[in-house]
């Protein structure tokens, strides 16, 4: 136990003693969260708007307004062909073009259905598909009032039968996506802490041969190993306190559950990334291999953890892979712990699946890291 | 009689294609400074790392301080002191943290063991809250050493210590190797410096992986038969070439700026002397001194190799 100790003091000496490392180690949270959380937001706002009316009536007024009512639609340009819509996505001076067919107004009352035509830049997939949900819920939602303020009129006309259509977000009502975002983040950072910080230390031991004259000591594998993920385990656990605490302030993210249970979880996390960096370790000889693995693994993991995209709308074969991809399990607990309130007994499979996790990986690297020390 | 704190039976060692050792065998006696000598590439640093249980021996066996190295590494480790030739201490830590450090995980006392390392710590405590990266050559393998010896080791392994040392820093630290055998320490050292061996209680001369002779510096010396002369000349290349085509010549080697010759008969007469030294004005190469030498360990190695490769 004493030589634990010694070895726990020993990398926090070096920890604090690089003056290159320790700043980013405190300065990255606040980056990543103020940053990623603002950037990776899929909210679409004022999206660039060609109108072409042909039919330069009442009802194609109200349509109109009906679009720029909100902050999501903004009229750049009035076309008076079909052409000069076409050409206004063509020089991305708009990101939708919408053309207002003749008769649009006699149409809609006669109980036909005029087209309306809605093109796309869909050259940014994701805003285009947001882009044309919001047009087709507006029209929609024009529709539907239009064909009411007729059925109303005096004048009498066609029963119009206005489906209504209305959706509210749970859990985040406002859709708020720095809410949302926030756990994630959490969880990339203390990832990148254990994955990287504890795999390259020991890597650097091998490089600067220390890892020698470590080999001839006393010191046993359980010692070993234990030294060296320790100080990384508390260094991500004070991370991750520092970065609760920083979303809290600067987000207001709420915290319906239990704080102790999301620590619990990022406990048992760790232990599987730390493992992880250690097995890396012993797979490498440079730290430069390293970090190039390191790197790769850490991608695969963030791309595939639902974090920026739903797992449920991934393909099947990668459903597969993201349930044996341990930072999809934290994110989703941190979500549902602090988001939705969740209990122990809500998150038990995801618990269960990450303590499996940290005794495999932490069990596969301890054999490694006799064999390649032996 | 001494009791035994190495023995090595037959060792061999491959990687690969390349043969590291040879059927190796060594016996190092309690309280002695034994020395390996050997060029770069002979095998010195494989040898010490089987010794020190960092790696297994393909065939044969070491025993070390009694015991199995693959069998009860466990047991050695904590009686080993171990300085490879590679600095491999902590750039980023202090002298003291990195003593400190080793004294740790050792669980010895740093107090109790002082007296072992006083002379070499008096020297670094100037230093002692400088990072290790940032010493001088010699201080580094003070430090090193005195790194070692916090635990008070039984058999001191020391893989290159004076290579990248300047000459006085080497001269000290032999003197340090001779306090600490005082202290009953016995001491394990591989050099390619042939003029070290003679610091060495014994040694052994170790190329491409065997070991050709192991004896006291001074028999091993003494092994060297031939008779010897040191001829210095202007131009050397070619009074090497016309000395190796001399009748009478065993052998010739380059020794620093001067040329070692061996001849093939067991004695030289002064008549024989002159004769050479005809011989070579004869071929118009200048003669500035030509007289008969002791033969030195280096000698002795190069006789043994070529014997070795001429068998």
């Amino acid at each position: 136990m004493r030589t634990i100790l010694f070895i726990i003091q020993k990398e926090f000496l070096q920890i604090f003693r690089n003056k290159q490392m320790l700043p980013i180690i405190f300065v990255m949270p606040i980056i990543q969260l103020f940053v990623l959380v603002h950037a990776a937001n899929f909210e679409i706002r004022s999206i660039r708007l060609d109108v072409n009316d042909m039919d330069r009536s009442q009802a194609s007024q109200l349509l109109q307004q009906k679009l720029v009512a909100g902050d999501l639609f903004r009229i750049v340009n009035t076309s008076a062909t079909a052409m000069e819509g076409r050409r206004s996505l063509a020089e991305a001076h708009a990101d939708v073009a919408l053309v207002i067919p003749h008769n649009f107004e006699r149409e809609l009352r006669e109980g036909k259905n005029p087209v309306v035509q809605v093109s796309v830049d869909a050259l940014n997939g994701f805003a285009a598909g947001v882009s044309q949900s919001y047009i087709a819920a507006l029209v929609q939602e024009f529709n539907a009032e239009y064909l009411a303020a007729i059925a109303a009129a005096p004048r009498g006309g066609g029963q119009a039968a206005a489906i209504d259509l209305s959706s509210s977000f749970w859990y985040n009502r406002t859709m708020e996506y720095d809410i949302f975002m926030a756990p994630g983040i959490l969880v990339v950072l203390i990832t990148m802490i254990g994955l990287f910080l504890a795999g390259m230390n020991i890597v650097k031991e091998k490089e600067s041969g220390t890892i020698e004259q470590l080999n001839v000591t006393p010191i046993n594998r359980v010692q070993f190993i234990a030294g060296k993920l320790l100080p990384f385990w508390l260094l991500a656990l004070g991370e991750l306190s520092f970065g609760m605490v920083f979303v809290k302030l600067v987000f207001d993210v709420p915290f319906l559950g239990s704080i102790a249970l999301v620590f619990a979880a990022a406990a048992i996390y760790l232990v599987v990334i730390l493992s992880l960096g250690l097995l890396i370790s012993t797979v490498t000889e440079t730290q430069q291999q390293a970090m190039f693995i390191a790197w790769f693994i850490m991608v695969i993991f963030i791309l595939m953890s639902g974090m920026f995209t739903p797992i449920e709308s991934m393909p099947d074969w990668a459903q597969s892979i993201s349930r044996g991809n341990p930072v999809a399990y934290l994110i989703e607990i941190i979500r549902r712990v602090l988001l939705k309130g969740a209990a122990a007994g809500d998150i038990a499979q995801q618990l269960w699946v990450l303590s499996g996790m940290a005794g495999g990986v932490l069990l596969l690297a301890g054999l490694r890291q006799r064999k390649s020390t032996a | 009689m001494q009791s035994t704190v190495v023995r090595i039976e037959h060792l061999v060692k491959r990687f690969g294609d390349v043969q590291a050792l040879d059927d190796c065998n060594a016996e190092v006696l309690q309280g002695e400074i034994f020395g390996f000598i050997g060029p770069d590439g002979a095998g010195k640093t494989t040898l010490f790392r089987i010794l020190t249980t960092l790696l297994t021996p393909d065939e044969g066996r070491a025993e070390v301080l009694g015991l199995d190295v693959v069998d009860d590494y466990r047991r050695i480790r904590p009686q080993l002191g171990y300085m490879p030739g590679r600095f491999s201490l902590y750039h980023d830590l202090s002298v003291e943290e990195n003593l400190t450090f080793f004294a740790g995980i050792f669980d010895a006392d740093v107090q109790q063991n002082y007296e072992l390392i006083r002379d070499l710590y008096e020297q670094l405590a100037p230093f002692k809250d400088r990072r290790a990266g940032k010493l001088s050559g010699g201080m580094k393998q003070k430090l090193a050493l005195c790194c070692a010896l916090i635990h008070k080791p039984q058999l001191l392994v020391l893989d290159e210590p004076t290579t990248g040392v300047d000459a006085v820093s080497r001269r000290e630290f032999w003197d340090m190797l001779g306090r600490l055998r005082e202290h009953g320490i016995s001491i394990v050292v591989s050099t390619p410096y042939m003029d070290e061996a003679r610091r060495c209680d014994r040694i052994a001369l170790i190329q491409d992986g065997r070991i050709l002779s192991t004896d006291s510096p001074q028999a091993l010396s003494r092994s060297y038969r031939r008779p010897l002369l040191s001829v210095r000349v202007k131009q050397s290349f070619a009074a090497l070439r016309a000395l190796r085509e001399f009748k009478h010549a065993h052998s010739v080697y380059s020794f620093g700026d001067a040329l070692h010759y061996s001849d093939a008969r067991t004695t030289l007469t002064g008549k024989d002397i002159s004769e050479l030294r005809d011989y070579l004005s004869g071929r118009s190469i200048e003669v500035e001194e030509l007289h008969p030498i002791e033969p030195t360990i280096e000698d002795s190695f190069m006789e043994l190799s070529t014997e070795r490769n001429d068998g």
